[in-house]
């Protein structure tokens, strides 16, 4: 009954909210602090601990737009939301800003009424398969069944996939990840499709994670981002120059350790986004000392990823794509000036 | 003589109350459509009905009627209603008869059948729906073996991906054997009027029972042998990761049907009980005394009494059922409230328009559901004289 609740609740909000409400930073402002949506729990991405604390990529983007904001990266609350619940959430004003692994794509840019803000991982979905398959590559997985995660992109790539290749297949479609993996490890599924980054997170929490490949096959473009409302410009460009600088604090050398010292540095760039020359927090309705305090307090890209996903955690994830342009990647950000 | 104000007219205030009311519940109404409207133009969002003839793009593991990923929202709205219709109905049917046998047993004079009764009702009852929907599946279904070494009772065959039949294939011919069918039918229908009728007359009936069976089974196997036995039976066979072929309950269905008719035959099985309780015992004794026997006494004096206090409440666990079979987006099941309220709400953005046909449907079912029982009701109802 709770999806329902949380439906119907929508469907009032859409009904009462007046059309013409405040701006989401005065929101914001007044309230005391960012209301994050992320996902139930996804390693490397945003997944909660024990005491209530939560960690990854998606959560530290949040923490960085506070950051922004207050100077505090603690002024966010987060709101957790399945793949399905998470687009009326967003819709209906419940958060402020959806940061939960959720794909770029044209449909929901337009009609659903929002606007991606930039991307924080560029991702592809792939296959999980048990070892004692012995299935090599996906092209094996005729008339398999597929364990799938509901109102996901995931579920329509699959779908593509298969019709383009020809092949049958089975879609078991659950409402909740956790559903999904317990579906793929008692065997009702052959395999177990998402993002690959998911596939690396979730292989993790499984009883035998060696028993357990990913398929090489890329069979997507997932890029991953923060998503707001379509319509309140401003605080869209604060989700985005927040994700550009901490790409910029990682090309131009900057990280939490060092950004205090180099708001001495004379190099123009810095001084630029540090906030010593230049009013650039002006135009979003935020202080000089914004983009200092996302480094400050919650690091350049590469601490961020690295802590979460990459080679100081335990998902290991290779850069890759996620890379800067400067170093074989595809993470590029308009420069600030 | 005074003559009344007109406001102390009674005729006239009933009617200034009942426009301003009209009023009232109008205008909010139109409030809040026009302020949805103008919310959702202010953020960009679709709406209309327009998307129910987009093409979905996603797959449905089960599909009673040909569906693809190129058919329609549409299209997929109506398979996901008719997956809730099979759960239901065939939820309906075994929490009847389980249901009825339940509360028959409660009535027992043996102990331990009355005391076992007792206690399917208490524990199953008792435990709420959901729990027992993911027991059925997590528990029991999904620690079958895989297909490959599926379990194999006779010709039925079991893993952890369902419950496989072979499936009947009429051939040339068949359609004779359908036919008979029917025609037995109609003759039993015939058979028990003239019997009626004979006994009105004469004060004798006919004994029917034998004939009525014999012309179901025998016209139709008759004519099956004439036909040249035109059916084979189409058995499932591995292949690749899965059984093809055959007949296939997916294990959500499986699950599903499992705990809404365990569930629900609990309560009906105490709404029976209380049906035959209700009728006196002086009834039956008074048909004793007519010397009719046992089973003429059930059938003839305390069943048509007692359905006319069980069938209300029976109404509302049909409808209990149709409506809890919505839980079934916990495990993977594609009926309406997650296919429909769920994926294509969540592709489409429209919560709206979606949320109205899915409440539209459960309300439409109900009602139906309602009419028809209430129809019933009032034809087995006391007629007064
Ligand atoms: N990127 C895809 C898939 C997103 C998705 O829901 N992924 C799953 C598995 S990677 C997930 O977030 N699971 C965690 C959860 O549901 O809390 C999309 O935007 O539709």
């Amino acid at each position: 009954m709770r999806r329902y609740l949380l439906l119907a609740s929508t469907a009032a909000l859409i009904a009462f909210a007046s059309a013409a409400s405040a701006t989401t930073l005065d929101d914001v402002k007044k309230k005391g602090f960012v209301q994050c949506g992320v996902s139930q729990g996804l390693k490397g991405f945003s997944s909660p601990d024990d005491k209530g604390g939560w960690t990854g990529i998606d959560v530290d983007l949040c923490r960085a737009i506070a950051a922004a904001i207050f100077g505090d990266p603690e002024k966010v609350k987060f709101t957790p939301l399945s793949a399905k619940e998470r687009f009326t959430a967003l819709q209906s004003g419940e958060i402020d800003v959806l940061s939960r692994n959720t794909t770029w794509a044209l449909s929901r840019d337009t009609a659903l009424g929002f606007d991606f803000r930039g991307v924080i991982y560029y991702d592809g979905q792939g296959f999980m398969v048990r070892k004692s398959s012995g299935v090599k590559s996906a092209k094996d997985l005729d008339g398999a069944s597929v364990c799938v995660l509901m109102g996901t992109s995931t579920s329509l790539t699959l779908a593509d996939y298969f019709r383009s290749n020809n092949m049958k297949y089975e879609p078991i479609t659950f409402e909740k990840d956790d559903e999904v993996v317990a579906a793929y490890e008692s065997g009702r599924c052959d395999t177990y499709t998402t993002d690959r980054s998911g596939l690396y997170a979730n292989r993790l929490t499984l009883k035998d994670p060696q028993e357990n490949i990913v398929l090489p096959e890329i069979i997507s473009k997932e890029p991953l981002g923060p998503v707001v409302r379509h319509g309140d410009n401003q605080w869209g460009d604060i989700v985005s120059w927040t994700l550009y600088t901490m790409l910029n604090a990682e090309e131009l050398g900057l990280n939490s350790g060092n950004v205090a010292g180099m708001r001495e540095s004379d190099n123009p760039e810095i001084r630029r986004v540090l906030g010593t020359e230049g009013k650039f927090g002006e135009g979003m309705g935020l202080s000089d000392d914004w983009a200092y305090n996302i480094i400050a307090k919650v690091g350049n890209y590469a601490e961020m990823f690295d802590r979460n996903v990459g080679k100081d955690s335990p998902l290991g994830i290779p850069r890759g794509l996620n890379a800067l342009y400067t170093q074989g990647g595809i993470q590029y950000a308009p420069p600030i000036r | 003589m005074r003559t009344q104000a007109f406001w102390n007219d009674p005729r006239i205030r009933a009617w200034f109350f009942q426009i301003l009311a009209v009023l009232v519940v109008g205008g909010f109404i139109a409030i809040i459509v026009t302020n949805t409207v103008d919310n959702l133009n202010a953020l960009n969002v679709a709406s209309g009905f327009g998307f129910l003839q987009h093409t979905a793009g996603f797959g449905i593991s089960q599909t009673l009627i040909e569906y693809s990923e190129s058919s329609s929202y549409g299209r997929a709205f109506l398979v996901a209603l008719l997956n809730t219709l099979l759960v239901a109905g065939i939820g309906i049917f075994f929490a009847t008869v389980v249901g009825f046998l339940v509360g028959i047993a409660r009535l027992s004079p043996n102990w331990l059948v009355a005391r076992l009764a007792t206690v399917y009702i208490e524990t199953f009852r008792n435990i709420p729906l959901l729990l027992q929907i993911l027991f059925w599946y997590t528990a029991v279904l999904s620690n079958l073996p895989a297909p490959r070494n599926s379990l194999e009772i006779g010709s039925l065959l079991m893993n952890n991906r369902g419950l496989y039949l072979p499936a009947p294939v009429g051939e040339p011919g068949f359609g004779f054997v359908v036919a008979a069918f029917f025609i037995a039918l109609l003759g039993i229908v015939f058979l028990r009027h003239w019997s009626q009728r004979r006994r009105i007359a004469t004060g004798r009936g006919l004994p029917i029972m034998w004939p009525s069976l014999g012309l179901l089974f025998g016209l139709p196997l008759i004519t099956f042998w004439l036909a040249g036995a035109p059916l084979h039976f189409e058995v499932p066979e591995l292949r690749g990761f899965n059984f093809v072929g055959g007949l296939r309950a997916i294990p959500e269905l499986l699950a599903l049907v499992l705990a809404l008719s365990i569930y629900t035959a609990a309560f009906i099985a105490e709404i029976v009980r209380s049906g035959i309780q209700a009728v006196s015992w002086g009834q039956s004794e008074a048909a004793q005394a007519l010397g009719l026997r046992r089973t003429q006494i059930l059938r003839l004096v305390v069943i048509p009494q007692a359905l006319r206090v069980i069938i209300p409440p029976l109404t509302s666990q049909y409808l209990n059922l149709t409506k809890n079979s919505s839980l079934a987006a916990a495990l993977a099941y594609p009926e309406l409230a997650s296919v429909f309220a769920g994926t294509v709400l969540n592709q489409t953005g429209q919560a709206i328009e979606v949320l109205t046909i899915t409440m539209a449907v459960y309300l439409g079912l109900s009602l139906l559901t309602s009419a028809a029982m209430n129809f019933y009701n009032s034809r087995i109802a006391l007629v007064e004289r």
